[in-house]
């Protein structure tokens, strides 16, 4: 059983953490206290989620000391942790999908663990007790696969407080929430403080400032700053988190609309399990425009993504791209018509990773006439290619002959970026261009896509940022439950109203 | 004879076919279950088979004599279980591609009863093997009777571990942690379940079962031993864990739907029937191709990680 003291004090001294080719942790220290929220804050890589491992007893550290209470503490595995008090909600929700909610939360209660027997009576009791005190609704009987992300969520919490956490470690917990849902999280966070210490990690800083007393910023696996969130402006913490100013471009507006390029009418497509993901779904989009798809994930932003690309079934309805009817063709044609594509997942849809960077930068045109003869490659012109993209996209790489999954997140993302743009593509589909990339390479990117627009592209932009969508649209779509539910003007855009349309309320 | 008398027929000599594929059937669904799938079921079933033949044919006499059945039964299991630890230690500690170090223990283990078959023992030879044990009365009931209740006690024993399977890996706490360190081993391990010990436990039972399904095919069904004497049976326990969607009732009606053909074949044969007898072999097979063909694959409730080692250090 664990122990039900009280954290006091919690210290991580020297910490250090080398994996194969990095210093994900170097040398980090940090402190709460008992009731009080500590923001961990930085950008993709700097080892946020690695120190948290470390604490959480995942990882072995190769130097330094966690200090609880002020006596040295030992984490072999996650269950000294717990019965130290600490629990964590990843950030990829560690729920086991084909099991209950009961039984995800049994599963870490060892008490109720007898040899031929799983007391999941006392689980459901224990979850009841939690759920009432620090409200979270949950249904204890529903199998985690069919929880929306935000329900998820609160069963992680749950999950970690019948475990007996009283020390709350939260990584990135906004990052699938719409904004009432995070404003909603924030609060309870705060009530919760009166019980517990929280260390709140994230990169929207707007939150950080919202909630926490203390902040402590990670660059490149060493603490860049330490301090008070209320004597610093966000822009401040900002830039000490990417050692530069940060200046996010922005769409000006200025109309340069031509005529339409991508009309989808009534379509109508199926999801993973079966169910119709996207049910009659309208959408329009012309030249020289910045279309912004607003939604909480799972609305249906994948199917359309897959469908435009024709990578999905469609099951009725029309896609017309410049006038030519691409619903249900092969990606070949689709291609040819004039679609570029940056995907969701560009390490598995986006590059082949053990292929070279040149090589990945004609995937596409491989067969072409410019590339190819008579079945040879071209090898001369691949490699005249990918150097003159190599430049124009800030690719940086040893040489254009390194495979490219060895790159970074970012320079992936320029090298699926210099492919699809290179090719003078009519219409642009964009999903998630910016996820877990960090702030310089989400500038170029933003940069990239206004220019694009400036000269006459169609780009339909997917995305669950609402910062970026404002950034850069001229109209926003709201998709929900696999609809478009409304389209405004960018000026009329204001996150409040996106969010509340993001929840499918009705608009005001 | 009348259709009925054939149907029965068909169906008593069916249903025992069943036990040994449902045993490794069901050993293999733990496996699968904890995220491993061991191809070496087929080895560990005639390394099973082996070992079991050897206390009846060595005890004729002797004060042993009347447990050598046991005996081989005891030892089938335990080498299996220790040949599901080896697989274990390849592929769960030092993270071998399951696949090819599942083919390399097929091997290992159909060669090694072979070769040791030819040196201790030499050529084919008889052994009394389990006799039949008909329940009172109930054996008695027509048609029902000669089915279900005219067969030897490992074929009892093996019909209720069925439901006992289902138990185990639906109502217990080693079955919910065999089922999230399949699906989601991340997940077990920050809950604090050892996901290593789990996958060693889950292929000790499972290698222990297709050790068992070996010592049926000895002792019980063809109270001889032969190189071949598994036939292929390991490889298809295999697909029925396909097949069966990792569920044990769905695994029964899978060995019961195989074996009923072989069955169905056979009575083709011997009843005359004009049907080259070279598809009615084929028959069964043909059939679990066809319904793994057209059969949705879900994951959904299946284990997700199903042939992925598992290392804690590995970054996501």
């Amino acid at each position: 059983m664990p122990s039900t003291k009280r954290i006091e004090s919690l210290r991580l001294e020297g910490i250090t953490k080398r994996f194969p080719g990095v210093l994900a942790c170097d040398d980090i220290s940090l402190e709460v206290g008992a009731g009080e929220v500590l923001a961990l804050v930085g950008e993709n890589g700097a080892g946020k989620t690695t120190l948290m491992n470390i604490l959480m007893g995942l990882y072995q550290p190769d130097y330094g000391r966690i200090v609880i209470n002020g006596e040295e503490a030992r984490f072999r595995g996650p269950s000294d942790a717990f019965a130290a008090g600490i629990g964590m909600v990843h950030q990829h929700f560690m729920l086991v999908p084909n099991m209950t909610v009961t039984e995800n939360v049994a599963l870490g209660l060892k008490e109720l663990h007898h040899p031929f027997h799983l007391d999941l009576a006392s689980a459901r009791r224990r979850i009841a007790e939690v759920s009432e005190r620090h409200q979270l609704a949950v249904n204890p009987e529903a199998y985690v696969w069919q929880l929306s992300v935000g329900e998820q969520q609160r069963v992680e919490l749950v999950k970690t407080l019948c475990f007996g956490a009283r020390f709350l470690i939260l990584d990135e917990p906004t990052s699938a929430l719409t904004p009432q849902e995070t404003d909603e999280l924030i609060e309870r966070l705060k009530r919760m403080t009166a019980e517990l210490s929280v260390i709140f990690i994230s990169h929207k800083l707007g939150e950080v400032k919202a909630l926490c007393d203390r902040v402590t910023i990670l660059r490149q696996g060493r603490v860049a700053f330490n301090g008070r969130t209320q004597d610093h402006t966000s822009g401040d913490l900002a830039a000490l988190m990417t050692g530069h100013e940060v200046n996010l471009p922005r769409n000006a507006c200025v109309e340069a609309c031509g005529e339409q390029r991508l009309k989808v009418s009534a379509l109508m497509v199926r999801g993973d399990r079966g169910n119709l993901a996207l049910n009659g779904l309208d959408l329009e989009l012309r030249s020289g425009e910045i279309l912004g798809i607003a939604g909480v994930s799972g609305n249906g932003q994948r199917e359309l993504a897959d469908a435009l690309a024709g990578l999905r079934k469609v099951e009725s309805g029309s896609i017309g791209l410049c006038g030519e009817e691409i619903a249900n063709r092969r990606p070949r044609a689709i291609i040819d018509a004039g679609m570029g594509y940056i995907p969701e997942d560009r390490h598995t849809e986006g590059i082949v990773p053990s292929f070279s960077i040149k090589e990945n930068l004609v995937l596409k045109d491989f067969a072409s006439q410019r590339f190819s003869t008579a079945s040879f490659l071209r090898l001369e012109r691949i490699d005249e290619n990918a150097e003159e993209l190599r430049e124009r996209f800030d690719i940086r790489a040893s040489s254009t002959a390194t495979s490219a999954g060895s790159l970074s997140g970012g320079n992936i993302q320029k090298v699926i970026l210099a492919r699809e743009l290179a090719r003078g593509p009519k219409v642009l589909v964009a999903v998630y261009p910016t996820r877990g990339l960090d702030m310089g390479a989400e500038e170029f990117i933003h940069a990239q896509l206004l220019e694009r627009r400036a000269e006459g592209v169609a780009i339909l932009l997917i995305s669950e940022e609402l910062e970026e969508l404002m950034n850069l649209s001229d109209r926003i779509a709201v998709i929900y439950k696999g609809r478009i539910s409304k389209v405004l003007e960018a000026p009329e855009a204001t996150r409040r109203r996106l969010g509340m349309l993001m929840a499918g309320l009705a608009d005001e | 004879m009348s259709i009925l008398d054939i149907i029965m027929n068909i169906l008593a000599i069916g249903v025992p076919f069943s036990v040994a594929l449902l045993l490794a059937a069901l050993g293999e669904m733990f496996n699968q279950r904890a995220g491993v799938f061991n191809l070496g079921c087929e080895g560990i079933m005639s390394m099973g088979a082996f070992l079991a033949f050897l206390p009846p044919f060595f005890l004729k006499t002797g004060a042993l004599a009347p447990w050598a059945n046991l005996l081989g039964f005891a030892g089938a299991a335990a080498a299996g279980a220790v040949l599901g630890l080896l697989f274990a230690l390849v592929t769960v500690s030092f993270r071998a591609p399951q696949g090819i170090a599942g083919i390399g223990l097929q091997m290992l283990g159909w060669g090694a009863a072979g070769t040791l078959f030819r040196h201790y023992v030499g050529g084919v030879t008889g052994i009394g093997g389990v006799p039949p044990l008909p329940i009172p009365f109930l054996s008695q009931i027509p048609f029902f009777g000669p089915v279900l209740f005219n067969h030897n006690i490992v074929a009892y024993l093996a019909f209720l571990a069925v439901p006992a399977s289902w138990y185990v890996l639906f109502k217990t706490p080693w079955g919910l942690k065999v089922r999230a360190a399949g699906t989601h081993p991340r997940a077990a391990d920050t809950m604090g379940i050892k996901v290593t010990r789990v996958r060693y436990q889950a292929l000790a039972l499972g290698g222990a079962m297709a050790g068992l399904a070996g010592a049926y095919l000895s002792l019980c069904q063809a109270k001889m031993f032969a190189d071949d004497i598994v036939a292929g049976r390991g490889s298809i326990a295999v697909a029925l864990v396909y097949f069966g969607r990792w569920h044990p009732a769905w695994i029964l009606s899978g060995a019961l739907l195989f074996s009923l053909a072989q069955a169905l074949q056979l009575s083709i044969q011997v009843l005359g029937i004009k049907f080259p007898y070279e598809f009615a072999v084929m028959l069964p097979y043909a059939l679990v191709i066809a319904v793994l063909a057209f059969s949705r694959r879900s994951r959904l409730r299946g284990p997700a990680e199903l042939g992925k080692p598992y290392d804690r250090e590995t970054r996501i």
